[in-house]
């Protein structure tokens, strides 16, 4: 019979309509409002996964986030998903859920070999076992982890789902829809605060939908819809479910994860399947609730052990009894409701109860209903392998340490409770440092370091009563600072039911005759045996602890485990728990897609795409492109089956013999303006500028303060307060960066504005003999002569109706130009170029063929000014003014810049003018030496010289000055190369630079 | 992520901003003698003080000013923002 642990018109889920699902290959049904949790154990089902190290059959343990075992494999929608937590995944028509770590089945799982091998898997098993022969490491301990460790499978498919992320700003931020939250939330709202009030689950409510109150006169549930109903009507207030508050930053940044259409069988097109929320507020209320902590026993971890509170969620709110012969073991009252709810669904509930025989509200019901009481019991193991079959129960000792009789006792499930655990991690997160409470055995929040409250349950508060009160005033308190306002709220009445103190037992002792192993953590499969060898090896720090025995450190975060853990650290070293202290938590409190955070950032969109204005036309003539920064640039014109190198060959033998066009758009370009402008270029460079003249451009070197070379490029004097400055692509940003700090915290005092015109500008190189002849034919207006247009020059013009800048500057070391138009003439400039150029022989060159250019010219760019060079080591230093101050003037003057024997740049050709030279290969006297084999520096830029016809590289090294002629080797141990090399000038081309003046 | 009040656009998220370091350096005069210890402590040496620190932030994704911030390094408390021609 499908669904038989369903009971009858228990519930909110909706029953009209079933949803069908597969988990290991059998189909089942559930109900529209489940969990994968729920529905599977509405079926009988607890076994569903193994543990991590020793592969024992594992069950659901919990309802909820405090879920550690139920991690499965998810595949819905064409994707597969592991370590999906059944207990708050809700279930959607069609999927199909899988066991993890288990093969070949959960039911027969090979590695359960691991649970009688229990031994020689102790504390520090990895630490100790994989660390000798180191020669082991690679071939035979690291796969044996790797293939161990991963629980389940990640998709090595394109995630084709869409996910978002939002920002939102707010006064006040509640994180959780129990009473602490719907109060503060409802007080703060009512006076007008921008509230964002986030609930993890489905269902708002948190404990109000379990606990058996009344509020003015209403239930739990109906109260929190009615509070619910009334904050979704204001327009002050954002409230969303399934919406984790998973961290907690600086100046109160929290981070949201929203599950969007997780539970959507269908999606509309734009619904993105989760969503990251970015909330900035003013304040935040934190009542996150508790968590129910576990007693430790023997075989605890056997499938049919629940926690208690586990137990009573699935039976009110998914109406699943999780068995019909339940033992409630407890030591405390919370307890007995469960038990009750059993009883009152016709189970057979035995409650084994630590403390002595005693009354109370809750007790007396018990015992009214005709529910079996053991005081002053404990369970002292379970039985049964894949499933609770019964329990060794104990009678205790006066000081529980021993007992005075054992007996077995049949049942089909144990819900344990080991009273209450407050979610303090979000205050933890926030750098609230906590305090230990004697009251409730656990930490609560201590004083706020951010704006931020913690109520209700979290704060340590488990009384209904107090929580709404806590809750309400918060709320107002709140709204009071932000405000002004006062709030006037009818705090309800309430009835609930009073609870016995709890008693302090947490792990259940065992006889010497009984075997079983004690789990604290059950994702990591760490038991009371592990902590205890951990700390008879030594180990004293929680942290330590932590990282030896791996308690607390899997994707639960340990909820369930570490105040036990603590616990015991602190029995056994005869310490109270806050001297054990703590272990930090961090963000995020649950496990958050990758998908989720990456956002809409991937593909294109992982960064900006800045493209030339010439863009489409570079693509119709089969570009390749390659990226600079943002940029995309051609990087040479395929023709054919050409190759890059081929490629490039011709392009920039075409500059060398007739002439070429490059799109040069993305040099960066700085608009320096103001009556101090000479001034302030004449410190920012290492040459003079005071004497430029109008319609002139000059080369500059700037450095940085510490003497290395930041950048180089040309300024043009346009007017007289008007520079026009270049920078190479690379260094934009940082140029205008560099320049403003100048200005405005050096030299305030300059009048001097300046302001990026990279995007404003596109711009193309004319290079070649033929060059001048183009340009005479784009502006036939213009006397273009070496004499009225000499190097350096510069002009402005009309370009077929387009008002455009000539400048007379080279990179390429041919006679040059380059010319700019406003940007949305850029293609139309570029077509009539191409177009006048025809008869010249242009032909469009990409990056390959300037670089080829340039190289062989012996000009530096970004591979040499690298950050760790100084003007003489990349042959600028007669670019260095002797007479006037600038940035980084006074670094020159070290020690270390002024040895003889200081690295400098030089040419390299291969010995048999073939063989190219790998970039980055080191530079050796002998490639035979011993190594570390003395480096002498290294090939900065590599290029096949068109000029020459042959390899031709930069290198910059040591003694450059006097290297020249000799024999030397490049090694590149990464492409497994030596070549002989021949150290020559780094001016392969044109020393005398005659053609940049023809 | 902190949150920076920028003096000139008001409060603005971190990833806006650039930081600038320590505020209290000066850059000694130009064409002035300079000691081979006052000039390393200018390009170099830094304090790293735990608590109060007047520093430099960058609007770089914002109006380009720079502009000194006193912060706490221990805890990111940001006490003052103010242009760099105002006092701290
Ligand atoms: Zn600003």
């Amino acid at each position: 019979m499908s669904q038989e642990f369903r009971i009858k018109e228990k519930g909110y889920i909706n029953r009209n309509k079933i949803i069908n699902f597969r988990f290991n290959g059998k189909n089942y049904t559930g109900y529209e409002g489940d969990t994968l949790a729920s529905a599977l154990l509405a079926n009988g089902i607890h076994l569903v996964g193994r543990s991590f190290k020793y592969h024992r059959p594992r069950g659901f343990f919990a309802a909820g986030v405090d879920e550690p075992n139920a991690k499965l494999q998810i595949q819905l929608n064409g994707h597969s998903e592991p370590n999906v937590n059944a207990t708050e995944i809700e279930l959607v028509e069609g999927m199909v859920a899988t066991s993890q770590n288990c093969w070949p089945s959960v039911e027969f799982d090979v590695g359960a070999i691991n649970n009688l091998l229990q031994k020689f898997f102790p504390a520090g098993f990895y630490y100790k076992t994989f660390m000798w022969p180191k020669s082991f490491w690679y071939k035979i301990y690291e796969p044996f982890i790797r293939k161990a460790a991963g629980l389940g499978i990640a998709s090595t498919k394109k995630d084709t789902e869409r996910y978002e992320h939002k920002f939102e700003y707010c006064d006040l931020l509640v994180t959780g829809s129990g009473p602490a939250g719907l109060a503060s939330a409802y007080a703060a709202a009512k006076s007008g605060a921008k509230v964002i009030l986030a609930e993890d689950k489905h269902r708002f409510g948190g404990s109000l939908l379990m606990d058996d109150v009344s509020i003015d006169n209403l239930s739990g549930k109906d109260w929190a819809d009615k509070i619910i109903s009334e904050l979704k009507e204001m327009p002050n207030v954002i409230v969303k479910n399934r919406s984790q508050v998973f961290g907690y930053y600086d100046h109160n940044m929290l981070v949201m994860f929203e599950r969007t259409g997780d539970h959507l069988e269908k999606k509309s097109e734009f619904t993105p399947r989760q969503r990251l929320w970015y909330i900035r507020c003013k304040e935040v209320i934190l009542s996150t609730g508790s968590i129910e902590r576990p007693i430790v026993f023997g075989n605890n971890d056997t499938p049919g052990v629940m926690l208690s509170s586990g137990a009573k969620e699935y039976m009110k709110v998914y109406g699943v009894l999780v068995g019909r012969k339940p033992i409630i073991f407890t030591n405390n009252d919370s307890a007995y409701e469960t038990a009750i709810e059993f009883k009152n669904n016709g189970a057979d509930p035995l409650i084994i109860d630590t403390r002595k025989e005693q009354s109370s509200d809750l007790i007396n019901d018990a015992k009214n209903k005709d529910i079996k009481i053991k005081f002053n019991h404990a369970v002292i193991k379970a039985d049964g392998y894949k499933k609770v079959k019964s329990a060794i129960i104990g009678e205790l000792s006066e000081d529980k340490k021993t007992y005075k009789n054992t007996s077995s006792v049949e049942c089909d499930c144990i819900c344990v409770s080991g009273f209450w655990t407050p979610s303090v991690h979000l205050a933890s997160q926030s750098g609230n440092k906590l305090k230990f409470d004697k009251e409730i055995d656990a930490f609560v929040p201590d004083k706020s370091k951010q704006e931020e409250i913690t109520v209700g349950a979290a704060n340590g508060n488990f009384t209904l009563h107090d929580t709404l009160n806590a809750g309400f005033s918060a709320g107002s308190q709140v709204s009071k600072k932000l405000n002004n306002k006062d709030v006037d709220i009818q705090i309800p009445n309430v009835t609930e039911k009073k609870h016995k103190t709890h008693d302090k037992f947490w792990c259940a002792p065992l006889p010497k005759n009984i075997k079983a192993k004690r789990f604290v953590d059950f994702q990591n499969d760490v038991s009371v045996t592990d902590i205890e060898i951990a700390l008879r090896e030594g180990y004293r720090s929680i942290e330590h602890v932590k990282r030896y025995t791996t308690l607390g450190m899997a994707t639960d975060q340990g909820r369930t485990s570490n105040l036990n853990g603590l616990q015991l650290v602190s029995n056994i070293e005869n310490k109270i728990v806050p001297e054990v202290g703590h272990t930090t938590f961090r963000p995020p409190f649950t496990p958050v897609t990758i998908g989720t955070i990456v956002g809409r950032e991937v593909g294109k969109h992982f960064m900006p795409t800045r493209l030339t204005p010439m863009h489409n036309w570079h693509i119709k003539n089969n570009a390749v492109f390659v990226d600079a920064g943002a940029w995309k640039r051609p990087r040479y014109y395929k023709i054919g089956n050409e190759t890059m190198l081929e490629a490039a060959t011709r392009e920039a033998k075409n500059v060398r013999d007739k002439v070429g066009i490059c799109d040069v758009t993305t040099l960066g370009k700085i608009d320096v303006k103001g009556p101090d402008a000479a001034e302030f270029l004449n410190r920012v460079y290492t040459n003079a500028w005071m004497k430029l003249p109008v319609g002139k451009a000059r080369y500059g070197v700037m450095l940085r303060e510490d003497g290395m070379v930041m950048d180089d490029g040309t300024t043009t004097r346009i007017s007289e307060h008007h520079y026009h400055m270049t920078t190479t692509t690379a260094q934009a940003a940082n140029v205008l960066s560099h320049l403003e700090y100048y200005l405005q915290i050096v030299w305030p005092e300059l009048n001097v504005n300046v302001v990026s015109t990279t995007e404003q500008w596109a711009g193309a190189a004319l290079a070649g003999p033929k060059s001048r002849d183009v340009l005479a034919k784009l502006f036939p207006n213009i006397n273009v002569s070496n004499e009225s247009l000499p190097f350096m020059g510069y002009v402005e013009g009309d370009l077929f109706g387009v008002p455009a800048r000539i400048f007379r500057i080279s990179f390429s070391g041919e006679l040059a130009y380059e010319i700019n138009v406003q940007s949305d003439y850029g293609l139309y400039m570029w077509e009539k170029m191409m177009d006048i150029g025809k008869e010249f022989g242009i032909q469009p060159y990409g990056t390959e063929a300037l670089s080829t250019l340039r190289i062989e010219m012996g000009h530096v760019a970004g591979p040499e000014l690298d950050g760790r060079t100084i003007p003489y080591d990349v042959s600028l230093d007669g670019m260095v003014s002797k007479k006037k101050d600038f940035i980084g003037k006074r670094s020159l003057t070290k020690i270390a810049f002024n040895e003889a024997n200081r690295q400098k740049i030089v040419g390299l050709v291969p010995i048999d003018r073939k063989t190219s030279i790998p970039e980055g290969s080191h530079l050796v006297l002998d490639k035979n030496a011993q190594l570390p084999n003395p480096k002498l520096g290294h090939v900065s830029s590599s290029c096949w010289s068109v000029e020459n016809n042959n390899p031709f590289s930069l290198a910059i090294i040591k003694d450059g000055k006097n290297m020249i002629g000799k024999k030397l080797f490049a090694v590149s141990p990464l492409k497994n190369k030596s070549i002989e090399v021949e150290v020559i000038s780094s001016h392969y081309v044109d020393h005398e630079g005659k053609r940049v003046r023809s | 992520m902190l949150y920076i009040k920028c003096p000139y656009c008001g409060m603005r998220s971190q990833n806006e901003f650039a930081y600038g370091g320590d505020a209290s350096i000066k850059r000694p005069e130009l064409n002035k003698d300079v000691s081979d210890k006052e000039w390393d402590d200018f390009v170099y040496n830094r304090k790293s003080p735990r608590g109060k620190h007047v520093e430099l932030w960058h609007h770089v994704s914002g109006c380009r000013q720079w502009f000194k911030a006193q912060r706490d390094t221990a805890t990111h408390e940001i006490f003052k923002t103010a242009m760099m021609n105002e006092e701290i």
